[in-house]
C-alpha cells in the first residue's frame, strides 16, 4: 500500500540551516548535509531544502548544496526558494535535485509550469501555494504570504494540476508557525478539488496535527519544519503515531545498519571540518 | 565496466552516485560500443514514453539495448527504463516500444491520486530474483514516482508487485535482465541493498 510521507523541510541560508537545534551526535547542526542525514536515520520519507538567501552567490551555493546532498543521501529532495525559470530548473537537476518546488513564480508566470512538465516532466515539478483567508474565500499570496493577489488558491490549484504539477504543497498562510494545526478546512477544499498528490505545510505542533492532516484533511504527505528542527517532535515518534492511527506509513523499523553507522561516522568527521 | 544508458531521460546521475556509494564505478554513456562491451547494463528512464522511443530510435541505441539483452550482459531497468522494454504505452500510443517483453503500460485510474509518488510496499510473487535477499531483510519498501504500469502478457516475468488501489507489476525478470517500477537509487537502504544484490547476481539474477 502507497504510504504517507514526513517531509522534514530544512531552511537554508548562505549554503548554512538556519536554526537547527544541537542534535545529540551532530556536531554541526549547521551543515545541511549533516542534518538531512540525521533526518533520513530517523525515517524522513523525502527532505526539502528552502532556500532563503537574498544575496547574488545564491545559486551557486545551492548547487554546492544540492551535489553534495545528491553523492551522499539516496532518498529524494526537493528544492524551493527563488526558482523562477527554467534555467534554475536545469541548474537545480543537472546537479541532481530529484523535484524543485516553484512559488511566487508560477503565480507571475502560469505558462511556466505547462512549459516546465513538458521539458522535465510533471515529477520534477512540486508547485508551492502560500494561502491566506479572505472572507469566505481562499486567496494566494506571494513572496511568502507578504503580498496579497487577486488570485483564487483553488482555481489556482486545479489549474497548476492541469497544467502538469506532479504534486501541490499547501501551505496555509495562517496557520504557519503557529503549532495549532494543519489547515484542515484548506486542506479538504484542495484535495477534494485536484488528483495529484497533495502535501501539507505550515502549523505543525502535535503528532495529532499530522494525523488529522491525513485522516481530516486527506493530505498526501506532510511537511514540518521547526517541530522537527528544534528537536519537539521525532519523525520515528510522528510515524509510530500516524501508524496508531491506522494510516500507513514507511516503518522506521531497522536498527541501524552499517551503512547508517559509517554515514554517522562520516557526519562526526564533516562536522570537524573548517 | 558497468554502462548507465544517457539519453537525455531524467535525473540519471543519481543512479550514478547511488552505485558509486554502493562501490561500483559506472560510466554514463550513450557509446554504442561502450555499451556492447559492458559487462553491466543500467537503463534508466524519467518522462515521456514516446520522446524517449523517440530518443532511443534516432540514436539507434534502441537495437544496441536489444543486442546486449540478446547477449544475456545483466540488464538493470529503472522506472520508465522498465516500461521502454515492453511493446508499447498508452502515454504514446501507436510508438512500439523495445518489445523485449510482452506487454503494454496503462495509466492508473481515478480515484487514485495521479501520479503514484511515494514509499510503497513490495511483495515478492517468484523467488529467486535479486529482490529475494533485500524483501528478506526486511526492507519492503521502496520509493515510486509514475502515472503509468505495465500489464505484462506473460506472468512469469513479473517478480515483484504493489498495492495501489489493487496490484501492479514492480518489478520483471527475464533471463539476465532485471527490472524496477520503482527508484533503488531513491530508495534510501532498501534500494541500495538492492542495488548491491543485483550487483552481486550473475546472468540470471
Amino acid at each position: 500500500m502507497l504510504t504517507r510521507r514526513i517531509i522534514p523541510c530544512l531552511d537554508i541560508k548562505s549554503g548554512r540551516v538556519v536554526k537547527g537545534v544541537q542534535f545529540e551526535g551532530l556536531r554541526d547542526a549547521g551543515d545541511p548535509v549533516a542534518l538531512a542525514r540525521r533526518y533520513d536515520l530517523e525515517g524522513a520519507d523525502e527532505l526539502t531544502f528552502l532556500d532563503i538567501t537574498a544575496t547574488s552567490d545564491k545559486r551557486a551555493t545551492l548547487v554546492d548544496l544540492v551535489e553534495r546532498v545528491s553523492r551522499e543521501l539516496f532518498i529524494p529532495f526537493t528544492v524551493g526558494g527563488g526558482i523562477r525559470s527554467l534555467d534554475d530548473m536545469h541548474a537545480m537537476l543537472a546537479a541532481g535535485a530529484d523535484k524543485v518546488s516553484v512559488g511566487t513564480a508560477a503565480v507571475r508566470d502560469p505558462g511556466l509550469i505547462a512549459e516546465a512538465a513538458r521539458t522535465f516532466g510533471a515529477q520534477f515539478l512540486v508547485v508551492s501555494l502560500d494561502v491566506k483567508r479572505v472572507g469566505d474565500r481562499w486567496m494566494l499570496t506571494t513572496h511568502g504570504g507578504r503580498t496579497a493577489t487577486d488570485v483564487d488558491a483553488l482555481d489556482f490549484a486545479e489549474r497548476m494540476a492541469d497544467a502538469g504539477a506532479g504534486e501541490l504543497l499547501l501551505n496555509d498562510m495562517s496557520a504557519d508557525g503557529t503549532r495549532d494545526g494543519f489547515g484542515i478546512e484548506l486542506l479538504r477544499a484542495v484535495t477534494s478539488r485536484v488528483s495529484v498528490p497533495v502535501i501539507a505545510s505550515g502549523g505543525a505542533g502535535t503528532i495529532a496535527h499530522f494525523v488529522d492532516a491525513v485522516t481530516l484533511g486527506g493530505a498526501d504527505a506532510v511537511l514540518a519544519a521547526s517541530v522537527f528542527h528544534f528537536g519537539t517532535l521525532q519523525i520515528c515518534d510522528v510515524k509510530r503515531g500516524m501508524a496508531a492511527a491506522g494510516i500507513p506509513i514507511r516503518p522506521v523499523s531497522r536498527p541501524p545498519s552499517a551503512d547508517s553507522e559509517a554515514a554517522l561516522a562520516k557526519t562526526a568527521t564533516a562536522g570537524d571540518a573548517p | 565496466m558497468i554502462a548507465i544508458v544517457d539519453y537525455g531521460a531524467g535525473n540519471v546521475r543519481s543512479v550514478q552516485k547511488a552505485l558509486a556509494f554502493v562501490g561500483a564505478a559506472a560510466q554514463l554513456t550513450a557509446d554504442a560500443d561502450e555499451i556492447r562491451a559492458a559487462s553491466r547494463v543500467v537503463f534508466p528512464g524519467q518522462g515521456h514514453f514516446g520522446q524517449a522511443m523517440a530518443r532511443l530510435h534516432s540514436t539507434g541505441l534502441d537495437a544496441v539495448l536489444k543486442e546486449v539483452v540478446a547477449a544475456q550482459t545483466p540488464f538493470l531497468g529503472i522506472c520508465l527504463g522498465l516500461q521502454l522494454l515492453f511493446d508499447g504505452s498508452d502515454e504514446a500510443p501507436g510508438v512500439p516500444g523495445l518489445g523485449l517483453l510482452r506487454g503494454r503500460c496503462v495509466r492508473f485510474e481515478a480515484p487514485r491520486k495521479v501520479p503514484q509518488i511515494g514509499w510503497n510496499a513490495v511483495r515478492a510473487t517468484q523467488p529467486g530474483s535479486c529482490l529475494d535477499p533485500v524483501l528478506a531483510a526486511e526492507h519492503q519498501h521502496f520509493y515510486f514516482v509514475h502515472s503509468y504500469h505495465v500489464q505484462a502478457t506473460n506472468l512469469e516475468h513479473v517478480v515483484g508487485v504493489a498495492d495501489y488501489a489493487g496490484d501492479f507489476t514492480a518489478a520483471v525478470r527475464h533471463g539476465s535482465l532485471f527490472a524496477a517500477q520503482f527508484h533503488p537509487e531513491k530508495s534510501g537502504q532498501a534500494g541500495l541493498a538492492l542495488l548491491r544484490s543485483w550487483l552481486q547476481g550473475d546472468a540470471s539474477c
